[in-house]
């Protein structure tokens, strides 16, 4: 299995999670739709899989050997598409079909895309389907890694939950989870729409190994995706705090930019603000 | 009634048995052939399977959407699964994971409904999957087959286990009698089987109603109405040049299914015969939409007229000038 692009360092992997940020914004601008806040707050999470931490070769997407991702938070799929891209899986030009008549890049993931894994979208679904080709890996005959990236909005569906159980009855040490817990949600604050915290108790509660990290904290994300599997015999979660709206300041930590999408305006501030950070030292942490 | 029909052919185990039997036998053979339960080993008749091949059977408790999802996985790393659970919560609870991880996705999962229709008799509709060919024939690239028989069992679990595609099955609980002495071709998803020979009318029947059908056509013959009985043990994809045949051929059409007559078997008939211009007198039989009587199978079945008298007597009533 190549590993080329693969094991790229904490300051590489920020510049081009900057540069990805950009794209992102341009492709939900031109498709006129889109996941704006959500695909900002987990693209470094995204960044930090496919330019590291996942065993995958773009050129044989079928492998049977190769790492696993699921995104759960199916409508933040601008960002996996961008990331997709980015990782040589097609062109970059077809981030501008996004949402068009007969377009493979659909408004949630699906197998019609290469490199895509599992068709989402409804919430609640992607940790058990990770949780069965956990099961798969381990039964072979070709072992490998399975992650899978939750909302924290998300976690309000009961059948996450069945799927958490699942995870540690069954041992899956090969199965990592990842809140992409940016605290909001469609209609306003996580803890207001309904609490789910405490997340890390719970998930500890469930028989999971937690980790918090600041999910934009590049040099954290590596040690952390490093130490994976955090404990033998126990399934991995990663609760990352992260910032809805991530890099640009007038959509972060804004519920009303879920789905907004950028207007020309809007679209050149960003990009510009995103150029700027570019040119100074990345950031770390929030 | 099966005791009525049983006048030639010897009783054979519930579909439910041959099942199992059969999944043990290919899982022998091939290791990537997966059982996925929901607490469900006992109802599913699969404590042997469990017992020989307990690699080969992984337990998820009681969470059907889990069930299905984890299924899908499964199945995308390469491995046969069989997501076996009642099919009143298979195809009710997990029917969005259905809908998602299985058919859109595209993974050729076999979604096993045990216990199917009414074969949980007195405990009631929440125990009764009346409603799963409905909300299965609108959902997209799914195969949907209610054996009625042992040998349709038999043939359509080695059916699905080589699919490349979404299957469901759904199997009852009771012994059956065999309607299927001599076969002389394979078991066939999408193919309607001619059990009984007439012009007159036509049942087309699926799943455990089948040999209710049968009876009529015997009690009509005694009184010189020819029956047609076709089993229709696939529901997706139809048999639509058998059907169309019966349709053309005879005066009168009957469905007979263990479902509600909305949206299941008869409906599927209904359509395709509009679709021909072909407009025979028509009945679909099955549990109506009312809130459904309590008894077992059996009572329920005769209560509905789902029973060789019962049949015959809407055959007479349509036959009638």
């Amino acid at each position: 299995m190549s590993t080329a692009d693969q094991r790229s360092g904490p300051a590489e992997l920020s510049r081009r999670a900057n540069r990805l940020r950009g794209r992102v914004l341009r492709a939900i601008h031109l498709a006129g739709a889109g996941h704006t806040g959500g695909s900002l707050s987990c693209l470094d999470l995204l960044t930090i899989l496919y330019h590291r931490v996942l065993r995958i070769d773009p050129a044989h997407p079928g492998d049977p050997a190769r790492d696993r991702y699921i995104q759960s938070k199916g409508h933040s799929v601008e960002a996996l598409y961008v990331v997709l891209a980015s990782r040589g899986f097609f062109p970059d030009a077809d981030l501008d079909t996004l949402c068009r008549y007969r377009s493979p890049l659909v408004g949630h993931p699906t197998r019609k895309t290469p490199g895509i894994e599992q068709n989402t979208g409804a919430l609640g679904h992607g940790l058990s389907v990770a949780a069965g080709m956990a099961l798969g890996a381990r039964l072979g005959p070709h072992p490998f890694n399975v992650y899978c990236l939750l909302g924290d909005g998300e976690l309000a569906e009961g059948s996450n939950w069945e799927a958490a159980l699942c995870a540690a009855h069954h041992r899956l040490d090969n199965l990592t989870a990842i809140i992409d817990h940016n605290g909001l949600q469609i209609t306003g604050a996580v803890r207001e729409v309904m609490n789910v915290e405490p997340l890390a108790d719970k998930w500890r509660a469930f028989g999971w190994e937690v980790r918090e990290v600041d999910g934009h904290d590049f040099e954290t994300l590596c040690g952390t995706f490093d130490a994976l599997p955090f404990a033998p015999g126990k399934p991995s979660l990663i609760l990352a705090h992260t910032i809805k709206g991530r890099g640009v300041s007038f959509m972060e930590n804004q519920a009303g930019w879920h789905h907004r999408v950028p207007k020309e305006d809007e679209l050149r501030a960003a990009l510009a603000e995103l150029e700027s950070t570019a040119a100074t030292p990345a950031p770390h942490g929030h | 009634m099966a005791t009525e029909v049983a006048a030639d052919p010897a009783h054979g185990l519930a579909n439910q048995d041959v099942f199992s039997a059969t999944l043990l036998e290919l899982a022998r053979a091939n290791p990537d052939i997966l059982v996925v339960t929901s607490d469900s080993r006992g109802s599913g008749k699969l404590v042997p399977f469990g017992r020989e091949l307990p690699g080969q059977l992984i337990e998820v408790g009681i969470a059907e959407q889990n069930l299905v999802g984890v299924a899908a996985g499964l199945a995308s790393t390469g491995k046969k699964v069989f997501a076996v659970s009642p099919a009143c919560f298979l195809t009710a609870r997990s029917l969005e994971q259905i809908k998602n991880d299985v058919c859109y996705s595209d993974h050729p999962v076999v979604l096993v409904g045990i216990s199917a229709g009414v074969s949980y008799g007195a405990l009631g509709s929440t125990h009764h999957s009346l409603h799963d060919f409905a909300a299965l024939r609108a959902i997209h690239n799914l195969t949907l087959a209610a054996p009625a028989d042992n040998w349709e069992t038999r043939g359509a679990v080695h059916a699905a286990a080589a699919a490349p595609k979404p299957v469901y099955l759904r199997f009852g609980k009771r012994p059956v009698p065999h309607l299927h002495c001599e076969p002389a071709e394979p078991f066939a998803f999408g193919r309607a089987y001619r059990l009984h020979d007439g012009d007159d009318l036509a049942f087309l029947a699926t799943g455990e109603t089948v040999p209710r059908a049968l009876g009529a056509c015997r009690r009509l013959a005694s009184e010189g109405i020819h029956a047609r009985l076709l089993g229709v043990p696939t529901l997706r994809p139809l048999d639509e040049a058998a059907l169309l045949d019966a349709a053309r051929t005879c005066a009168a059409v009957i469905t007979v299914e263990e479902h509600s007559v909305h949206g299941g078997l008869g409906e599927a008939v209904a359509s395709l015969l509009l679709h021909h211009r072909l407009a025979p007198a028509f009945r679909i039989v099955g549990i109506p939409d009312e809130d459904t009587v309590t008894g077992s199978q059996e009572e329920i079945f005769n209560h509905y007229g789902i029973s060789p008298e019962g049949l015959a007597q809407t055959a007479r009533d349509l036959l009638r000038p």
